[in-house]
């Protein structure tokens, strides 16, 4: 900068009093205030201020309460429009592929169910279906366990769907449909604890069949809870149907034409809500879909109230399954839930004991006092497991959120070589910039809620 | 593939075919030892066991079910000379259909995938990668999972490979957008560089982290547990039943 002819200078403002403080204020005791003015500095700030911009970008989450978890919201916001969105993942990352590479395939059941905490059971019956083709004994499982494994997964569907509709409701700051989805849940999920043990993370589907068969007054409960159900969801389509402020956020919010979600690899409710009747339950039926009698909902809004809608009936066809499955459950009492090749089966017989469940003491004399035998198959399966031949399967189900597949690869060992999952709410997150873009940010919460991303199965 | 079945074994009534005329199984490492005792505790004599790993041989003609008809119709789409280039194996294995294509293909061959009305695979499900530190020359497998549903909810999976030392695979975010997360997930966890993706950074391990967890070379981690005494090590230490 040149020193004659320069405007800009260091101006000694004793007079000028920029902070506020008045001549008379003891301005001597703070020393002189220099301030830098004039020149290309004005030009600067004269160019800032005429391209007159609100454009800011805000990092919506990961620690934010309506972005469904962990999910971190990239946006780029012209006064309340959002003019860009991105998704940001990877804050629950836990490094469970990985994992089960270093566990026995049925171990495996343990570390999957867990990815997507809301759906446990179609985790592990994607899991144990892609390890049941590598080993080839697709045939040869239990009709009972089968069934067990059908209605579960309803069942389990149902729960997903009322998470996704209480959760979303709740961004919405509905908390009244929060409660409702949360109670109806609940029903579900003590169903879940006195079948398996545990009200999530059950790993109660395993390769080869159930970890057990249910218990006895499962299927009277089940009966009981039924109409429960039915009578819930009746009451979250009272509420919400024609609910003119409900109808108001989601109308017309999060549109994806099919051509979108064709593009993206969108599945499930998503898809539906653009037309398209894909049900991996229907087109490419596995667990004997093909015998149960549903319908496969769709709608042609495109919208979040359209996924909305497609939800709730999906659950009255969920519970349509549910009662079919009672029915034959109730025509194979006693027969086995695990396949009979004692080479792949858990040799495992739980009940009850004096200090909860375990294996049955039966069977634990049985084995220990009987035959050395058994004793040292027991051992054997259960620490070393069993032998998967090498290849690859991927057998994909219908999750609540659409295709779940596990890629499963085998080198002929006793621990996976390859687990991956192709989970629906990682794919489906790629939406959230063609769903929210040129929108309002109080929509990107609920076409994301539409979106129902779970981050435990999105990062794994 | 199947043309070069030799004429000369074509001759004899009962015999088996000869070398060449079955393909053989894949072979991707071995297997040594039989419990999992590495330190020389081994005293059953099975210590010294060397076994292949086999996976499915490439599957020669008749395909059987929907499998011929579409490799037909890719041939066509993609003409002879380039689906002979371009695909060099073919897996039927398990009631699913494995592509083996090679890289330098790997976009034409999605492309008639994606756009011949025969084939219309619509939906591409996702990348996932596997790592074979055994097989050398293509270390770095990505695995495309396709599904058609204007022809009747077919399935078809594509294999491409690259060697570690040149871990560059073309990216498919043209043709499927679908794959741009499962691109950058695959890089992340596997070091494939997928050539032409928009983005290709980290999605799930944070930005400046070191190394490719889901590679073979890359360790487990874990710290041992004590309890009651008793010291259980972490699990990628523990005994592995080879």
């Amino acid at each position: 900068m040149s020193t004659n002819d320069t405007e800009t200078e260091f101006t000694d403002t004793e007079d000028t009093y920029v902070y506020g403080g008045g001549a008379n204020d003891d301005a001597g005791q703070e020393g002189r205030v220099f301030t830098a003015s004039g020149g290309d500095w004005d030009e600067l700030v004269d160019e800032a201020t005429a391209l007159n911009e609100e454009r800011i970008v805000v990092n919506m989450g990961p620690q934010h309460p309506s972005t469904h978890g962990v999910l971190r919201l990239i946006l780029e916001l012209d006064g309340e429009t959002v003019t860009e969105a991105r998704g940001g993942i990877g804050y629950l990352h836990t490094g469970i592929e990985k994992n089960m590479e270093f566990r026995t395939w049925t171990q495996g059941t343990t570390f999957c169910t867990r990815m997507d905490y809301l759906m446990p059971i179609f985790n592990e019956t994607a899991y144990c279906l892609s390890v049941e083709r590598l080993l080839g004994i697709e045939d040869q499982i239990p009709e009972r366990a089968t069934t067990i494994r059908v209605m579960m997964m309803e069942l389990n569907r149902i729960g997903s769907h009322m998470v996704c509709l209480a959760t979303g409701g709740m961004e919405l700051g509905a908390t009244t449909i929060m409660t409702i989805g949360f109670r109806e849940r609940e029903r579900i999920l003590s169903l879940f604890e006195m079948v398996t043990g545990l009200r999530m993370n059950h790993a109660y589907v395993r390769p080869g069949g159930v970890a057990q068969d249910l218990p006895a007054g499962a299927i009277d409960k089940v009966k009981e809870i039924v109409p429960e159900l039915r009578r819930g969801i009746g009451e979250i389509e009272k509420l919400l149907n024609e609910n003119p402020i409900y109808k108001g956020r989601t109308v017309g919010v999060g549109h994806l034409s099919l051509t979108g979600c064709m593009a993206l690899g969108i599945t499930g409710p998503i898809l539906r809500s653009a037309g398209l009747p894909l049900d991996l339950r229907r087109s490419n039926p596995y667990c004997g879909y093909e015998t149960y009698d549903f319908d496969v909902i769709t709608r042609a809004e495109c919208d979040a109230y359209a996924r909305y809608r497609i939800r709730v009936e999906e659950m009255k066809q969920s519970l349509r399954i549910v009662e079919q499955a009672v029915e034959r459950l109730q025509h194979s009492v006693g027969e086995p839930v695990m396949v009979q090749d004692k080479k792949i089966g858990w040799p495992a017989q739980l009940s009850v004991g004096g200090d909860g469940m375990g294996n049955s003491l039966d069977h634990i004399r049985e084995i220990m006092s009987t035959s050395m035998e058994s004793l040292i198959h027991h051992f054997k399966i259960v620490t070393e497991g069993f032998r998967v031949p090498p290849g690859q399967a991927y057998v994909p189900i219908e999750s609540p959120k659409g295709e779940l597949g596990a890629h499963v690869v085998s080198d002929g060992g006793t621990r996976p070589f390859r687990a991956h999952f192709r989970d629906p709410s990682f794919n489906n997150l790629q939406a959230v910039a063609a769903m929210s873009e040129g929108g309002m940010i109080a929509d990107v919460i609920v076409a994301v809620a539409s979106i129902d991303p779970v981050m435990g199965g999105v990062d794994r | 593939m199947s043309e070069q079945t030799p004429s000369v074994d074509a001759g004899g009534d009962n015999l088996p075919a000869g070398p060449g005329a079955v393909p053989e199984p894949i072979r991707r490492g071995e297997r040594r030892g039989m419990f999992g005792a590495s330190k020389g505790g081994d005293t059953s004599g099975y210590g010294g066991l060397v076994r292949p790993v086999l996976y499915p041989a490439p599957s020669v003609r008749p395909y059987g079910g929907y499998f011929d008809e579409l490799a037909d119709t890719l041939e066509a789409s993609l003409g002879g000379d380039t689906y002979g280039a371009a695909v060099h194996q073919v897996v039927i294995d398990r009631g699913e259909m494995t592509l083996h294509v090679r890289r330098e293909h790997l976009l034409e061959v999605l492309r008639a995938l994606r756009d011949d009305p025969a084939l219309r695979f619509e939906l591409c499900l996702g990348v996932s990668g596997v790592n074979y530190p055994d097989d050398i020359g293509a270390e770095l497998h990505a695995v495309y999972h396709f599904h058609s549903i204007t022809n009747g909810n077919r399935r078809l999976r594509v294999e491409v490979t690259c060697p570690d030392a040149d871990p560059h695979i073309p990216s498919a975010t043209e043709i499927y957008p679908a794959t741009n997360w499962h691109e950058r997930e695959t890089w992340d966890m596997f070091g494939i560089v997928f050539d032409g993706h928009p983005a290709l950074t980290r999605i799930l391990m944070p930005d400046d982290w070191p190394g490719h967890p889901q590679r073979k070379d890359y360790p487990l981690g874990g710290i041992p547990v004590e309890y009651k005494g008793g010291t259980v090590p972490p699990p990628d230490q523990r005994r592995s039943y080879s």
